[in-house]
């Protein structure tokens, strides 16, 4: 479980301002903000843009756009359970059924004590040791039903 | 005399319990009184035999693999005495899987410690540089074109015609982008090259700056790859400290510095327009070509972009190699390519070898089949855009023109293995789906034909107008190859179309399918 600050827009300003002098910054300034805080609060957003001299639209734009950023806290846990081709001829469907059914949730969603988020990737690039899923970080190979099972409930400690 | 015991520390090896393994040798010595040396290296890219763990000997590194916690202080023990031990795989560079390959790109892979700039010298590292920076710029472009390099990442565009192109464009500024953002399923070349030898990728693209004259290059490396973008940082900070990277490289008159950009999830990114806009702080949104990245790429300056494994076959090339590099291979498929053998297979991992070899043999022969023992019905080529291929074609030599003669394509080397419990009317959809959740939405091929696709499909499982519904996805798949404006669109038809072609009996009720079955 990674421990995150809670937002302040002190701190955002700050994280935003090391990083304005590079080339491009957008994505670089609001993986800062999400390795920071959890997720990218709305308020980051006109900060973002004013920083940049874009405007707010063009860093909304941006933030949801791509599939890691957050707008809200993710669950104490994240589980990432790869969904791509390799993962899927490898028995990959049933395991990912047998995670949503243990946790009560589908994939993308937390659950409702938000101790779980429960998501798809697609590929870690683990294709010759798949199933494949990722914890909090940390990748697990050759999954089984007896590795899902202790993956789902390390996730709900 | 201390031990030297090496240990991946590749993402695969660590994803099955390679850290385990390290932290239970150290142990298992310290217990002993024993002086061990680990080193961590990157993966041999023999995946089924990880944790994979070699001990250096005066006959050579001898390997022992799968190596679990409880077998460590066995093997500890085989390894002092020198004794048989059932997970005693011999010497590595002997074992059968490893010997049939032909290891241009990957030969440091698994070898070297990817930390270790050092290292990376004493095994031929930065020769090609060094050869390089005594070269005017028209002799590497020469080098480069001779070799038959053409682009890894699937395109297969010349590498050298691209970079004549930069080079002859002049601007106040160019830029060398690698594109790291390998988001194929089935495909982990990128990925164990970034970990396991990272010195030769940056090698590769200072090549490229010195050739083209560009000073400033980026790696954009997708966020599910965060080892690999450790393992770069990493070796661009040991790289920078010995002087291969910033102002002066290698003692010559040329500049070039480096930076890793991370990329966040968007398949679509790896299409290189869509990620010279990310690199650019935008929406990964696909350009329309012209103009080309070589012409107005990465912010309107002249840009060489290339797949991290083009880079990587450049070093061996600009040491001399470009005539030994040209000289593997068939037809206009040149050198060696990185085949991964993925998915439901017995023995996956990295396969590099010449142009040429046929996809049996590598899915029956090198993979050995199906892990699950089941026969093997379908094999994808290339990714989630790549074509499904049957048996019946497997006698296709591994060749970017003879792939496209099939309708299909190598792409960047993946090839997938699934067994007779596969459900291809399912995987047509996925690709569907896969490529609705994916696109960037400027084209309306890919936009909406992806989703009226899956809906389409869905349509023939529940057995409703079968017949003209194959035709309405026969049509749409038309409508998105020719209408759409970059890959994902224009190549999601192929894996449809080929499951379609070669397992038409998939396409229908699915209750009708099961009683078939029966």
């Amino acid at each position: 479980m990674t421990v995150y600050e809670p937002w302040n827009a002190t701190r955002g300003a700050e994280i935003i301002a090391e990083h304005t002098h590079l080339e491009g910054a957008t994505l670089v300034i609001l993986h800062a903000l999400q390795e920071a805080f959890g997720y990218v609060p709305e308020p980051a957003i006109p900060m973002i843009a004013s920083a940049l001299n874009l405007s707010r639209a063009e860093v909304h734009g941006v933030f949801t756009f791509y599939h890691d950023f957050r707008h809200k806290p993710a669950g104490r846990h994240v589980l990432k359970l790869c969904r791509a081709e390799a993962c899927q001829a490898a028995g990959g469907d049933a395991l990912a059924a047998r995670a949503e059914a243990q946790l009560g949730i589908a994939l993308g969603t937390t659950t409702p004590d938000e101790r779980v988020t429960l998501e798809p990737i697609y590929c870690l690039g683990l294709c010759a040791t798949a199933p494949s899923a990722m914890l909090d970080g940390r990748v697990v190979g050759r999954l089984d039903e007896a590795r899902i099972d202790a993956l789902v409930a390390e996730a709900r400690r | 005399m201390s031990l030297r015991i090496f240990i991946s520390r590749d993402a695969g090896a660590i994803a099955v319990g390679a850290d385990g393994i390290a932290w239970h040798f150290e142990q298992s010595a310290a217990r002993r009184g024993l002086a061990v040396e680990i080193v961590r290296t990157g993966s041999r890219g023999l995946y089924w035999l990880e944790p994979m763990v070699e001990v250096a000997t005066a006959k050579g590194r001898v390997a022992f693999g799968p190596v679990a916690d409880a077998d460590v202080a066995s093997v500890l023990d085989a390894m002092l005495a020198e004794a048989p031990h059932p997970l005693r795989l011999g010497i590595v560079e002997d074992i059968p899987w490893l010997k049939r390959q032909t290891r241009l790109t990957f030969a440091r892979c698994g070898v070297v410690d990817p930390r270790s700039l050092e290292d990376y010298r004493a095994h031929d590292g930065y020769k090609g540089l060094e050869r390089a920076l005594t070269l005017t710029s028209e002799v590497i472009l020469a080098d480069v074109t001779a070799s038959g390099l053409r682009g890894r990442g699937g395109a297969g565009f010349p590498t050298g015609i691209k970079w004549k192109t930069v080079a002859q464009t002049s601007a106040d500024r160019k830029y060398i982008v690698c594109n790291a953002d390998e988001g194929d399923s089935g495909t982990f070349a990128d990925r164990m090259i970034m970990e396991g030898d990272p010195f030769v990728v940056i090698e590769g693209m200072t090549i490229a700056g010195v050739a083209v004259g560009a000073s400033k290059g980026y790696i954009y490396i997708r966020s599910e790859y965060p080892h690999a973008v450790e393992a770069m940082n990493a070796a661009i900070a040991a790289a920078r400290r010995g002087g291969y990277l910033g102002t002066g490289i290698g003692g010559s008159a040329h500049s070039f510095d480096l930076e890793v950009r991370v990329g966040a999830g968007a398949y679509v990114c790896g299409e290189e327009t869509s990620l010279l806009e990310s690199l650019e702080g935008r929406r990964g949104i696909v350009r329309a070509k012209p103009p080309l990245p070589a012409h107005k790429g990465l912010f309107g300056k002249p840009t060489v972009i290339n797949n991290v494994l083009s880079f990587a076959a450049i070093p061996f090339i600009l040491a001399g190699g470009a005539k030994a590099y040209a000289d593997f291979g068939i037809g206009r498929s040149r050198g060696t390519m990185p085949i991964q053998l993925a998915g439901n297979v017995r023995y996956g991992g990295l396969f590099e070898v010449a142009f040429g070899i046929t996809l049996g043999e590598l899915v029956d022969d090198v993979g050995g089949g199906t892990f699950t023992g089941r026969p093997v019905r379908a094999v994808q080529v290339g990714g989630p855009l790549g074509a499904y291929f049957p048996r019946a074609l497997f006698d296709t030599p591994f060749d970017y023109e003879a792939f496209a003669a099939r309708d299909g394509l190598i792409g960047h080397g993946g090839i997938v293995v699934f067994d007779d419990s596969v459900d291809m009317s399912k995987q047509a959809r996925f690709a569907m789906q896969f490529c609705a959740i994916e696109s960037c939405g400027k084209c309306t091929p890919c936009r909406i034909g992806s989703t009226r696709g899956a809906e389409t499909i869905d349509k023939i499982r529940a057995g409703e107008h079968v017949t003209e519904n194959i035709a309405v996805i026969e049509d749409l798949c038309n409508t998105m190859k020719f209408g759409s404006l970059c890959a994902l669109g224009g190549f999601t038809p192929y894996p449809v179309m080929s499951a379609l072609k070669h397992f038409r009996e998939d396409f229908g009720p699915a209750a009708t399918r099961l009683q078939a079955a029966e």
